[in-house]
């Protein structure tokens, strides 16, 4: 499970319990966010009364007039200022921010900063199991490819486990959705990103405390993928359904004041499937993780046996239930791209098997 | 949807992207087509296996049945040569019975014959013999009867009186 014990600190402190449900509150948003450093917990010493932190730091990259590398450890976790170079920079809210050397932030109306941030591409907790997912993967299905060579055409190992799955892939999603003559083109991105969802999301369960594939920027980045890869393998086809649905079914000055309407939605459509892709996959996970981390927070909030029993097994069985909704979403994200790349790659002999022009929107 | 644009992340987003991306590349080359071309390559195998199997199956039935067929002109062919044996015997009997047949007639009819002549033979020799022993008898009754003058006269009176008669 993610929820890293906030428990520790606030069970010494004592506070009401109006408090503690507001710390539950901002430790879950702050866990839904990437960080700078990849903590697993952290506690407060009973005695020195001292904030503990256990992880490790990760390397922070800033392009800032010039690129600055550095550890997160110089920010002590958010607690202090970092001085690179002569520049001061401060995190807030998992973003870093240029500051004067007291890390004095401003904020607007919106209780937004108005910092200038510098560009970060630090390889954050996310960026860090991106690449293990990524380094992961590539072993894992290299040598599941070397095994059928090794092994007479039949894999091995964790490969019987994966193959099945592999062939479910190419049967029933991208054959079924792309068709005999064309799928083959874009096996390696089906395959590709269901695993790298599916992994990502599992990793999510796990008590690493990452959520990945709940940030926006990452489903963003994987559903431009398919937004791209949707509008260049396009056939001339796909572009008629989209500028002139209507075919040559009906006279010109007919079809004129429908595709007023028609066409625009078309256009519209062409945007709104990845979007709806990345906004589904980040709320699905995102509501999973707020759903389990609330429920554990329950345990600090009633801080009795009946209650912390109760929140226990909920969490217990909505894990359960999450770790289905992991292998669903990576199914379903895959599952609706394959789709897309069917309308994108169909020609004009296919589409004549759609009953109406309904089935494209 | 303002929190969500605030909480967009430039550099996750750059990172996921080419990251991905390179994955996807590493993977096409050494993972996935390799994957993919044995998995087809043995269904592949697999479909083949079993129209050869289909084939062979086929091929058994039709042998089979070209078997009963050969069988049943053997039994067929065999029957007829039976037949024919069964014919040639009976017909052989039969001609042999009836040379047999001729055979013993021409036999018979041959003994016939023989008998015939023999008795012919025999009864002429008898009447040769009864002749001559008549002749015999004859001469010595009238050698006897002739011996006087008396009875000469009288048989040659006798006589006269038959040609007489004639």
């Amino acid at each position: 499970m993610s929820a890293k014990g906030p428990s520790k600190d606030a069970a010494s402190s004592g506070d009401s319990r109006a408090e503690r449900k507001q710390q539950v509150k901002d430790y879950i948003a702050h866990h839904l966010l990437d960080s700078h450093d990849f903590g697993l917990f952290s506690y407060t010493d009973d005695a020195t009364q001292q904030k503990h932190h256990v992880g490790f730091p990760l390397p922070i990259i800033l392009w800032d007039n010039g690129l600055k590398v550095f550890s997160s450890s110089k920010f002590h976790h958010g607690e202090t200022v970092a001085q690179v170079d002569g520049n001061y920079y401060k995190i807030e809210h998992a973003k870093i921010y240029k500051t004067d050397a007291a890390g004095t932030i401003t904020y607007d109306t919106a209780n937004h900063p108005t910092n200038p941030q510098p560009l970060d591409f630090s390889i954050t907790k996310g960026v860090f199991m991106i690449l293990i997912t990524a380094f992961l993967m590539f072993f894992l299905f290299k040598s599941l490819a070397k095994s059928y060579g090794n092994n007479g055409g039949i894999a091995s190992g964790a490969g019987r486990f994966f193959e099945p799955i592999i062939t479910y892939i190419r049967d029933d999603i991208a054959i079924a959705n792309i068709g005999e003559g064309k799928y083959k083109k874009y096996m390696p991105f089906l395959l590709t990103v269901f695993f790298f969802i599916w992994f990502l999301n599992m990793f999510g369960l796990t008590p690493l405390g990452v959520n990945v594939t709940g940030n926006i920027a990452v489903t963003t980045a994987l559903a431009l993928i398919v937004f791209i890869i949707t509008t260049f393998t396009g056939t001339k086809d796909y572009w008629k359904h989209i500028f002139d649905p209507l075919g040559d079914g009906m006279p010109w000055a007919g079809k004129i004041f429908i595709y007023i309407i028609l066409v625009p939605i078309e256009i519209l459509g062409l945007f709104i499937k990845p979007f709806a892709l990345l906004i589904r996959l980040y709320a699905n996970m995102t509501a999973g993780h707020v759903v389990l981390g609330s429920l554990l927070g329950l345990i600090y909030i009633f801080q009795n046996w009946i209650g912390g029993t109760l929140s226990f097994g909920l969490a217990f069985a909505i894990s359960l239930i999450e770790i289905l909704v992991a292998l669903l979403q990576a199914y379903i994200f895959t599952m609706l791209a394959a789709l897309y790349f069917g309308f994108a790659s169909e020609t004009h002999e296919h589409a004549e098997e759609h009953d109406g022009e309904i089935a494209h929107l | 949807m303002e929190k969500l644009i605030n909480e967009f992340s430039v550099g996750l987003f750059f990172w996921q992207a080419v990251v991905f991306i390179l994955l996807l590349f590493l993977l096409r080359k050494f993972a996935w087509t390799p994957i993919l071309n044995a998995v087809n390559e043995r269904e592949q195998g697999i479909k083949d296996a079993l129209d050869a199997a289909q084939k062979a199956k086929l091929e058994m039935a039709n042998l089979q049945a070209d078997n009963e067929k050969l069988l049943q002109e053997a039994r067929a062919e065999r029957e007829t040569m039976l037949k024919e044996a069964r014919q040639i015997k009976a017909s052989m009997i039969a001609g042999a019975k009836e040379e047999a047949q001729a055979e013993a007639s021409k036999a018979i009819a041959g003994a016939q014959a023989t008998i015939e002549a023999e008795k012919k033979s025999a009864v002429a020799e008898l009447k040769q013999t009864v002749a001559s022993l008549s002749l015999d008898i004859a001469e010595k009754i009238v050698k006897s009867e002739l011996s006087n003058k008396d009875k000469q006269l009288e048989l040659v009176e006798t006589m006269l009186k038959d040609a007489n008669v004639n």
